[in-house]
């Protein structure tokens, strides 16, 4: 297998070495947080730069309207919270103060999809892509591990706009290198393959990789592409590959609906039909439990993403 | 008596140009407009050290006004216009299709003099504490201004933001709350009692300053003190008496020309009692 890991750690950690190095790079980097600088991993970049440092207590709206405020002024605010707090909480905020506004703020949104785990589905953000793909001016993006989310948030600051940025709580496999460029909207092709194209994002990019290194035990060649940027999408890379393996799997976790799958779904269906499965929640909430166990119990798993290939191999 | 200020002849004028923009598309929001127009004027005219040729989004080294109520936003592009911050003529376009005066300020179209999109509710004073927060980080010692409705402060976000800047101290920044008494469904008093605002403002830590925002010497005065009281640790705020339509006898104290357009024959009345001082667009 081409990837393999020496280390697990947790995508927010990444984002919150990158953004303590933004403190250090770019003096009009500012961070906010309503409540959660540890769950963020903010707590160096408070200690570095305490007038930099924003704490706004548990008022996500106002933090969102702060943040616009200071972008209006020349800063590039970062806000920290948790990714439902960070998106329907503050849907109208981030709206009107910030995407249609076009403010240069960055939602930096942790503890998103399933693997949150315990805290069950009050906290587990599983629609959060479909709300912030849906508005004009947002990029949104969703890295697949500790190094491309501290990659990314680096990326975002040099970025001019308003950005969702969404990462995890869980421990996870670090394996993509931490030299690797970032480029915002820029597919990264982690295996090459030619039967089937399996689109992935966030944690579910490892569990591809496993699932593509099980598919060629069985003679089945898996390209697996990272789409780290879900909006904009990198509809030439998709193309490229899924023209030359007539076959899709996409794997998200997130709900189906509005999701990863439902942004390729309609790229292809209108230039490139092909046999698709997708890998989501299907419109339902989550539960309390272990992160792994409940991608196995939600169908988000290895197995899931080696049988959807089979299946739609078999549909071409 | 006081002697009439110069700035009444403006009013008058800013009150011509909400009426006739209103009725020509027949949409809009006079009442609020109206009732605001004194403060509108003594603030641009007499009190923002901006200057409009030179406008610039971040307003680095420049005072800054964020309008939250936004749907009085014919009252601003008026007195945006008049300032010269966009040529007059452009009133004509508001609310028409291809213009960049919307319905709501918004940024999309690059209008001079406005930073962010207001309408929805109860969002401008987060902003403003940002903006003023922005100001003290670059060490510019201008001010932040934001004008609010008072049906608005029965949004949840007023008093986040509220809490947020008495405990950050942000001291550069003046709001100021339009208490007409009006909200769409009514009184503010039927809909949803705002209760003793000045406790409010005050227990929450704000510096509390009143005003008669229809006597535009009590509002210029006013607003001067209020920078007087910048710089002090404390946020200020403005309770900012006025009555909704202020300057038409038919449109003035009640909720029932929030959001409508006055017809052929009201604009002719209102217009009456509104002359023209430096021409109509």
């Amino acid at each position: 297998m081409k990837y393999t890991f020496t280390e697990e750690k947790d995508t927010r950690s990444g984002f919150g070495a990158g953004l303590l190095e933004l403190g250090k790079k770019n003096p009009n980097v500012v961070a906010l947080t309503a409540d959660l600088t540890g769950s963020l991993k903010m707590n160096d970049f408070e200690k570095e730069f305490p007038d930099r440092f924003i704490q706004v207590g548990i008022a996500e709206a106002n933090m969102m309207g702060v943040a616009a405020g200071l972008a209006v002024g020349g800063k590039i605010p970062f806000t920290g919270t948790f990714a439902n707090f960070s998106t329907g909480r503050v849907y109208d905020q981030i709206r009107q103060s910030i995407a249609y506004s076009n403010t240069n703020v960055k939602i930096c949104a942790s503890h998103a999809g399933l693997t949150l785990g315990e805290d069950g589905a009050t906290h587990q953000m599983i629609e959060d892509l479909g709300m912030m793909k849906m508005l004009p001016n947002m990029t949104v993006i969703s890295p697949c591990d500790y190094n491309e989310t501290k990659a990314a948030t680096l990326a975002v600051a040099a970025h001019h706009g308003p950005v969702y940025l969404r990462f995890g709580r869980p421990s996870w496999p670090v394996f993509t290198q931490p030299d690797e460029p970032f480029v915002i909207g820029k597919a990264k092709k982690m295996i090459e393959g030619k039967d089937v194209t399996i689109i992935a994002t966030g944690h579910l990019v490892w569990k591809s990789i496993e699932a593509a290194a099980i598919l060629e035990e069985r003679g089945i060649s898996a390209e697996v592409i990272n789409i780290h940027t879900i909006k904009p999408l990198d509809e030439e890379a998709i193309l490229a590959s899924v023209s030359k393996t007539g076959c899709v799997v996409t794997a998200e976790e997130h709900l189906r609906n509005g999701g990863l799958g439902d942004s390729v779904a309609q790229l292809l269906a209108q230039t490139l039909p092909s046999p698709m499965h997708f890998i989501a929640v299907n419109d339902t909430f989550g539960e309390s439990g272990k992160p792994l166990d409940l991608l196995i119990k939600y169908g988000l798993d290895v197995p899931n993403i080696v049988a959807a290939s089979e299946s739609v191999i078999r549909r071409k | 008596m006081t002697s009439k200020h110069p700035l009444t002849d403006i009013c008058s004028q800013v009150r011509r140009d909400i009426l006739r923009m209103v009725h020509a598309v027949q949409s809009g929001h006079p009442g609020g407009s109206l009732g605001c127009t004194e403060y509108m004027v003594a603030l641009y005219f007499e009190i923002l050290q901006a200057i409009p040729e030179q406008f610039s989004k971040d307003g680095k080294g420049e005072d800054m006004f964020f309008l939250s109520n936004g749907h009085i936003s014919p009252l601003w592009y008026s007195v945006l216009a008049r300032k010269g911050y966009f040529e007059i003529s452009e009133l004509e376009t508001f609310r028409k299709l291809n213009s960049r005066l919307q319905g709501h300020p918004a940024t999309a179209e690059h209008l001079p003099g406005i930073r962010i999109a207001s309408g929805s509710l109860g969002q401008g004073l987060s902003v403003a504490c940002g903006a003023a927060i922005s100001k003290k980080l670059n060490n510019d010692n201008k001010k932040v201004f934001v004008l609010m409705g008072d049906g608005e402060i029965q949004e949840g976000q007023v008093w986040e933001a509220a809490m947020f800047a008495a405990h950050r101290k942000i001291d550069n920044l003046i709001a100021t709350i339009d208490l007409n008494g009006q909200q769409i469904d009514g009184s503010t008093e039927k809909v949803l009692s705002l209760g003793d605002i000045q406790a409010k403002w005050a227990s929450f830590g704000w510096d509390v300053l009143h005003m008669q925002g229809n006597d535009i010497n009590d509002t210029i005065k006013t607003l001067k003190l209020a920078i007087e009281h910048t710089g002090k640790e404390k946020p200020v705020v403005i309770l900012m008496k006025t009555e909704m339509g202020f300057g038409v006898d038919f449109m003035v104290g009640t909720h029932k020309w929030h959001g409508i357009a006055p017809n052929d024959s009201q604009l002719e009345s209102a217009l009456n009692q509104l002359p023209q001082t430096l021409g109509d667009y």
